[in-house]
């Protein structure tokens, strides 16, 4: 009976707690500016389907892509036996569903048993290809401290997971075969791998022991899939579950378009408009727009979900032009600085109320105007990332805030901006000689 | 040299024509040498196929795609307006650019200023003349067997999906096409776009048309193909860096075919 209870109160606040911690992320998304995302809605079920479910753009990369989808595969197939998990540990009994399911369980379990094998063959090659191998990718400077940190410690926590389904099964498996498991019956399990490692490794463990080391792995494996749970709103392995909205949401235009600023066409039609009175005061509800990007809060909602949903793999900042020749800018960063900086708002409003101000803005404190120079707008950085993030959407409006706002840019686009005003075009020719090339020799 | 046709949308309307296409000759292929040498390029394949088309000449301005890329909204807006009403003074419904960023934005952010016309790419164009049989190039012509490798262009390739048409073109010249190893959707930028052709790049250890340039010298080819004119420039300067210019030349797709049907 204790156990029970025990149980249901860890599974009351392990879904509680995991639940106030998406509202927290949910409301700071929803602190960026409105974008209409919900057309085409065929169109965006099958990207999702591509790239979240069938990790499409992954495959770039077949080695990693491969033993990721293992990772996943063992992650996702693995919940299954959650659900046994739970209907156990609620009602006190044990292997609830062997004898309703017969054969289809035993397969089932077996099934998990191999995804789990594989899984944690992925999970040392991952380990081993960030610690000792030192991918450039996963080595750069924006990782230090706590984001490689993140990346070690949930791969370690996936092989203790494994561990402790292999000492759930294993254990269980010996005590079977001698008619002393709390599941009735006798012989083998039939599992794949723990009927082959239970006998090997805990075969001649006392049924005491026994017991215990099947408690151990059953608790320990529903302790780590709460703690997991609770970890992932705080990590970059929360894309395992944003993946999927924020490849729904992605941006079905082409890639080269850049989105057109209504408030600046308002403002150009007047300009341009002959019969315009121009001293027509503005509407006196119109809150006092700002051009362009200075802070998390005039980004887009989907940049934030973006911002939360980067995995850190960088594979964005290794196809960068401007990375790659030693610049400053990387994509990766971009993205990292946007949710440590959406958190720290988000945080500041919960406390202080709306008007929080902390005095500090993405743009200056956070991101570079360095940075966000060096960009060339190629693109690379959004075709390359494998869950379809835009990093040159949150650029191109920092750049925006930049120009419009405060009229800061590298001295050669002033005079680029000016000439274009003054002759139309982006050097100094005189539109007068537009045509002259048809004459010349 | 033939004398070049090269009408204005003034001078056909006063003769009460109108042309199938407008050329949108852009900023770099009206001022820039190197650029200009593109633009007859072009002129020479129009004229040739005999097509009825226009150039906007003197009326013509900068698309704003600089300032746009820039971050100068206002600025973009003002030319995009000011371009829109020439164009639909002209009731333009086609244009053909040589330059992938006039192509960008005309074709995809004019609409929502309420410039809408059929944008299509100069190698886009060329395609469908020798598609039509329009335009042959014997034999293959002067490139036949010659090592092309291609640079895409990130605003024709990755911005707009264009992947096809200028390599169908350089399969056209008889030539052996040598991919670079990133090509296609994972080409590398010259270096060039947004804006970054108008100003020093930002401090780091090489320059990214340099790193282009060494993919390019890699294949081994004799000629970079380009179908940008700030991606020629930058190739160009590339080449120039590692003193290659007698050994491999960078020309637009444009040039090639122009080139190889006599032109
Ligand atoms: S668009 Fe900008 S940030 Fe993205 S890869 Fe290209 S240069 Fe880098
Ligand atoms: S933006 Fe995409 S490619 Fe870049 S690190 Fe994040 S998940 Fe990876």
């Amino acid at each position: 009976m204790l156990a029970i209870i025990v149980f249901a109160v860890l599974t009351i606040v392990g879904f509680g707690f995991f639940g106030w911690n998406i509202s927290k992320v949910r409301s700071n998304i929803l602190l960026g500016k409105e974008v209409k995302r919900n057309d085409q809605k065929g169109e965006r079920w099958r990207i999702m389907t591509l790239v979240a479910l069938g990790q499409k753009k992954m495959f770039a990369r077949p080695i990693p892509a491969l033993l990721h989808l293992c990772l996943y595969a063992a992650f996702v197939i693995t919940q299954i036996e959650l659900i046994e998990i739970i209907a156990d540990g609620l009602t006190g009994n044990h292997r609830m569903f062997h004898d309703a399911l017969g054969g289809f369980y035993t397969f089932m379990v077996s099934f998990i048993e191999i995804l789990s094998v594989l899984a944690f063959v992925a999970t040392v090659f991952f380990l081993s290809r960030r610690n000792l191998l030192k991918l450039p990718r996963l080595n750069m400077k924006e990782l230090a401290g706590w984001p490689k940190q993140d990346a070690n410690l949930i791969l370690i926590a996936e092989i203790i997971l494994i561990c402790f389904i292999f000492m759930m099964n294993g254990a269980d498996e010996v005590l079977y075969s001698q008619g002393k498991s709390h599941l009735a019956g006798e012989g083998s399990l039939g599992f794949s791998i723990s009927s082959l490692i239970g006998p090997a490794i805990f075969g001649s463990v006392s049924e005491h022991g026994l017991h215990l080391i099947e408690r151990m792995g059953w608790w320990g494996h529903i302790a780590m899939v709460f703690g997991f749970l609770n970890y992932l709103p705080y990590s970059k392995h929360f894309h395992i579950v944003l993946a999927f909205p924020n490849t729904w949401y992605s941006n079905l235009e082409k890639k080269g378009k850049f989105n057109n600023m209504e408030s600046v066409t308002a403002e150009v039609k007047l300009m341009m408009d002959p019969n315009a009175d121009p001293y027509a005061a503005a509407p006196a509800d119109a809150a006092p727009q700002r051009f362009g990007a200075k802070d998390v809060t005039d980004l887009t909602w989907k940049n934030l979900l973006d911002a939360y949903t980067c995995t850190e793999c960088g594979r964005c900042t290794s196809s960068c032009p401007a990375n790659q020749t030693g610049k400053l800018l990387s994509p990766r960063k971009i993205m990292m600085d946007t949710r440590d900086r959406l958190v720290e708002v988000g945080e500041g409003i919960r406390k202080n109320g709306k008007d929080f101000n902390d005095g500090k803005s993405l743009i200056g404190d956070y991101i570079s105007e360095e940075e966000i120079w060096a960009c060339t707008s190629c693109n690379a950085c959004v075709q390359e990332c494998p869950v379809n993030i835009d990093p040159l959407s949150i650029i191109v409006d920092l750049r925006r805030y930049l120009v419009m706002e405060e009229s800061k840019m590298p001295s050669e686009l002033t005079g680029m901006l000016t000439n274009i005003e003054n002759n139309g075009a982006p050097w100094q020719f005189s539109p007068a000689d537009r045509l002259n090339w048809k004459d010349e020799a | 040299m033939s004398v070049l046709k090269v009408p204005t949308m003034a001078e056909m309307m006063a003769q009460g024509e109108t042309p199938d296409i407008l050329f949108w000759v852009g900023c770099s292929g009206s001022f820039d040498d190197r650029a200009k040498k593109i633009t007859k390029a072009v002129v020479k394949i129009l004229n040739k196929c005999d097509v009825k088309f226009a150039v906007l000449g003197t009326e013509e301005s900068c698309t704003g795609d600089p300032a746009k890329r820039a971050g100068n909204e206002f600025t973009f807006q003002m030319q995009a307006m000011m371009n829109i009403q020439v164009l639909d003074g002209y009731e333009v419904k086609k244009i053909v650019t040589a330059c992938p960023h006039c192509f960008n934005t005309l074709k995809n952010e004019y609409p929502e200023l309420g410039g809408n016309y059929e944008v299509i790419h100069h190698t886009q164009l060329i395609q469908g003349l020798i598609n039509d049989g329009k335009l042959s190039i014997e034999g293959g012509g002067t490139y036949k067997g010659k090592k092309i490798t291609f640079h895409d262009p990130c605003y024709l390739g990755r911005a707009n999906d264009v992947y096809e048409a200028p390599r169908a073109l350089i399969e056209k010249l008889d030539a052996e096409l040598i991919e670079m190893k990133r090509c296609k959707t994972n080409g590398l930028c010259c270096g060039a776009g947004g804006a970054q052709m108008f100003k020093e790049a930002e401090k780091g250890n090489k320059e990214i048309n340099v790193e282009r340039t060494e993919d390019a010298l890699e294949t081994s080819a004799e000629i970079i193909a380009t179908g940008c004119p700030f991606c020629n420039t930058m190739m160009t300067d590339g080449v120039k860096n590692f003193n290659k210019e007698n050994e491999i030349q960078v020309l637009d797709v444009a040039e090639l075919i122009a080139n190889a049907a006599d032109l």
